[in-house]
């Protein structure tokens, strides 16, 4: 007899609110399926499981509080009744059979790790614009079962209009209307503070931060972006911050005691290069869903999982195993954003780079001062791990990596 | 879809899935709604990217600027939406 349980999404959670079932007894389930949606404080969350089998009793009903390592269902069936001790128990720790590497490595080898765009058992669940669901809740309109017009076919609120004034199609069947089985898809506010808050002092009391910061040279990889994007339709337009992420992905190839987790008192480099990207949500707030696998992702793949991502981070939508497979944060503040971040880590990981914003400024050529635009690249990491010394040859790497962009 | 009118509504639409406050607040023609709805770099490529899905007008990334403020991104469609 296995056990699906309430999986710890960050350093910071205790319990959390198991808020709708998208399978019900006797239902077959495989890894990576999405069986249900969790309220946690950083919104609601789908929960996917990595076991096969078949659902054979839900233990819990909508709307009740489940601490972290409670038993949610039991499942039946499938093989490896040994694998049963649920492996989203301890989604902290970069070890085989936790959820991250269990999608990762099984499966296709010869593929990179899965990161969002390709939902393979993922039910069919419309992206819905944060408007869009507050006027679908007014007008008793259910948004997810409407076909969207929007960005990557999400539902806008234009959608919801248009679907309130036809007849029944998209009214909200009654059973649905109980509030507890309804997802709440924005979060609270002061429950989202107060996570980030815990989270942040217990890094500020843990880990010994040390700080190191680099400007450099983007007009090469600017050049290029510019190069590049003229011949393309906007939906295939890479970012500035895409390189910037695959950069610093691929120099933590060469720095591997900059990516993992500092566990139990010791440090446990990550298998993969997952990356947390931190996601700024509307109103305040934020969160770093991770992408797996980031170094060996092409641009515009990891392009298509960035925009993916933000929505998702920002409409409701994250899966839980993006929010616990992070190896190391990455964070840009983006064309708007102050000139440099000298971040706070995110435990248990042990290092964040940071990007301020890309701007042109004064630059030393062959002994002449001329304007380039420039980015400053940081780095905050765990002193029990490693030493400037190392850290400063992340830095450099990336710089490296920016002067080349072809071969990003 | 040629009129200024329409154009208003859709980027009106467009903004309000990007941002939902841009449903309720009166933006001036002259602002730059990037400030004015707080749009990061991805939000603002969204908008470009559903405005040449809705209006087929191809917008490179140079003209990006001219679409900063609502009067610059009717003026721009006006310009450039043939449809």
């Amino acid at each position: 007899m296995r056990e699906f349980r309430m999986p710890a999404l960050g350093a910071d959670m205790e319990s959390g609110v198991l808020a709708q079932w998208l399978v019900k007894p006797g239902s077959a389930v495989s890894p990576g399926d999405i069986v249900c949606v969790v309220e946690t404080q950083k919104g609601a969350i789908e929960v996917e499981i990595f076991e096969d089998g078949v659902i054979e009793e839900i233990l819990v009903e909508p709307g009740t509080e489940v601490p972290v390592g409670q038993p949610l269902a039991r499942l039946d069936g499938g093989p490896a009744a040994a694998q049963g001790a649920a492996p989203e128990l301890k989604p902290m720790e970069p070890q085989a059979g936790r959820p991250a590497d269990v999608q990762a490595a099984p499966r296709s080898p010869a593929a990179p790790a899965g990161p969002p765009p390709e939902p393979r058992a993922r039910p069919a669940r419309a992206l819905v614009t944060p408007a869009a669901r507050r006027r679908a809740a007014e007008l008793d309109v259910d948004p997810e079962t409407m076909t969207g017009t929007g960005i990557d076919g999400s539902v806008t609120l234009a959608d919801v209009e248009v679907a309130a004034r036809r007849p029944e199609s998209v009214k909200r069947p009654p059973q649905e209307l109980a509030p507890e089985a309804r997802p709440a898809r924005g979060f609270d506010k002061s429950a989202m503070r107060a996570a980030i808050a815990a989270a942040m002092q217990r890094s500020k009391r843990e880990i010994p931060h040390y700080y190191l910061g680099q400007a450099i040279d983007f007009s090469a990889a600017q050049g290029w972006l510019e190069a590049r994007n003229a011949d393309l339709p906007p939906a295939s337009r890479l970012m500035p911050a895409v390189l910037l992420l695959k950069a610093a992905a691929l120099s933590l190839r060469a720095v591997p005691d900059l990516n993992g987790h500092f566990v139990d008192g010791a440090f446990r480099p990550g298998k993969d290069i997952n990356v947390g990207w931190v996601v700024a949500l509307r109103g305040g707030g934020l969160v770093a869903p991770a992408i797996n696998g980031v170094d060996r992702l092409p641009l515009p793949d990891l392009m298509s999982a960035l925009r993916d991502l933000v929505q998702r981070a920002r409409a409701g939508g994250l899966r839980a195993s993006e929010l616990s497979s992070g190896t190391v944060t990455v964070t840009s503040l983006g064309e708007r954003g102050a000139d440099r971040v000298m971040g706070v880590i995110y435990p248990p990981q042990v290092a964040v780079i940071g990007f301020g914003r890309i701007a042109s400024r004064p630059w030393v050529v062959d002994g002449q001062v001329v304007a380039r635009p420039l980015v400053d690249a940081s780095l905050a990491a765990d002193h029990r791990v490693c030493d400037g010394r190392l850290g400063g040859l992340l830095l450099a790497a990336i710089d490296r990596h920016l002067q080349k962009p072809g071969e990003l | 879809m040629s009129s200024p009118a329409a154009h208003m509504t859709l980027i009106r639409e467009i903004l309000a899935g990007i941002a939902p406050e841009a449903a309720d607040c009166d933006i001036p023609g002259d602002a730059d709604v990037r400030e004015a709805l707080d749009l990061d770099s991805m939000d603002f490529l969204n908008f470009i990217i559903a405005l040449h899905e809705q209006t087929g007008v191809d917008i490179p990334e140079t003209d990006y600027p001219q679409l900063f403020t609502l009067d610059g991104a009717i003026a721009y469609l006006g310009q450039h939406d043939r449809s």
